[in-house]
């Protein structure tokens, strides 16, 4: 009798200290859908940055320019060796003592290993290998890179986010930390946390990169966008990847 | 980019209503809208989709443009035997691409 009650009062216990934990007031913008494009993401049927999933396989598995290796010769399968390596990104480069985001990576093995020319910012051929090498570490938390000399970048990523800019005079902050959960005109604003990049954007009608979506907002205030791989960006993103430490990856995500 | 995703139910059986689902990348580009430079984009759309199984056609769709990119189209077929689908898109500029896929029942 005495043992069955400290039980309960233990599963009590239990479930009070599971209802008092701090909980991730962090959203995705998966959140911020309609049921409609929720249902769009989760069904890979309907997915359509599933068809960049399987062009960035097809492109995993193809030789490189004369006779040079393919990712697949020397990476393996990527489910297995691909797996968690997308939510670290973007990473500190040694060579170059900076960080370079998922794209910079394919295009530096494309150049040092595979003995081609580097793929243009946003097109089919990078996004499809950054979308499928991304996809392999859905469901994971994003991990960012440990490496302490990245702190200094991340620290400028963290002024940029709230630093106002553009003839709107706006800064990232304002609307995506103080405003998030209200609408700008006929859309819900976002946390903008980078879980699901590259993705699938409805406006778009097609795939894009977090880059992509960057400038775009940039634009949107008013303001002259940093261009593709500027160093800016990388920051951003290096910072962005921070904020949204522990979430899941979504890759290929649906967004409106 | 041209790629197209197709999926049959995981078992599907003789005399049984299936759903088949195509996806198939294109921009689907309507005509109406204009580059960063105020020209207009040409049109660049599917004009026609088809699937037959073992040869006789058993669905078809006409596009137009108000159609979004990379279309999703979703069909049902009653099948009571095995047999080869063989899916078709075709379009502008001379795009064509065709799928086929063997389907076996249980």
């Amino acid at each position: 009798m005495s043992r069955s009650l400290w039980v309960a009062a233990a599963a009590c216990l239990a479930s009070a200290g599971l209802v008092a934990a701090p909980r991730d007031a962090r959203l995705s913008g998966f959140e911020f859908m309609s049921r409609q494009t929720q249902a769009l993401q989760h069904d890979d049927a309907l997915n359509p940055g599933m068809l960049w999933v399987a062009e960035g396989e097809h492109l995993w598995r193809r030789k490189g320019g004369a006779g040079a290796p393919a990712c697949a010769d020397c990476h393996g399968e990527a489910a297995t060796r691909m797996r968690g390596v997308a939510a670290r990104y973007p990473a500190f480069d040694a060579d170059s003592q900076r960080p370079i985001d998922l794209a910079q990576r394919i295009n530096m093995c494309r150049q040092q290993r595979q003995q081609a020319a580097p793929w243009a910012a946003e097109s089919a051929e990078l996004l499809g290998l950054s979308t499928y090498v991304a996809h392999q570490s859905r469901g994971l938390p994003m991990a960012p890179d440990p490496d302490p000399r990245l702190q200094a970048f991340r620290d400028n990523g963290r002024r940029l986010y709230s630093k106002r800019i553009g003839q709107l005079d706006l800064s990232c902050a304002q609307c995506h930390d103080g405003l998030a959960g209200q609408r700008l005109g006929g859309s819900p604003i976002p946390q903008a946390h980078p879980t699901g990049y590259p993705l699938y954007r409805l406006e778009w009608q097609t795939l894009g990169s977090l880059q992509r979506r960057l400038r775009s907002c940039m634009t949107g205030v008013r303001a002259e966008p940093f261009d593709y791989g500027a160093p800016e960006l990388i920051e951003l993103e290096l910072f962005l990847a921070e904020r949204a430490r522990d979430m899941p990856v979504e890759t290929p995500a649906v967004r409106p | 980019m041209a790629r197209a995703l197709i999926h049959l139910p995981p078992a599907p059986k003789r005399g049984e209503v299936m759903e088949i689902r195509t996806l198939i990348a294109h921009p689907m580009e309507s005509g109406f809208r204009v580059d960063s430079q105020g020209r207009l984009r040409a049109q660049d759309l599917i004009r026609r989709f088809t699937c037959r199984f073992n040869g006789e056609l058993v669905f078809s769709a006409e596009l137009f443009a108000a159609i979004a990119g990379n279309p999703y189209i979703a069909f049902h077929l009653v099948a009571e035997e095995g047999g080869t689908l063989s899916f078709s898109w075709e379009g502008d500029n001379g795009f064509a691409q065709s799928e086929t896929i063997t389907l076996e029942l249980a």
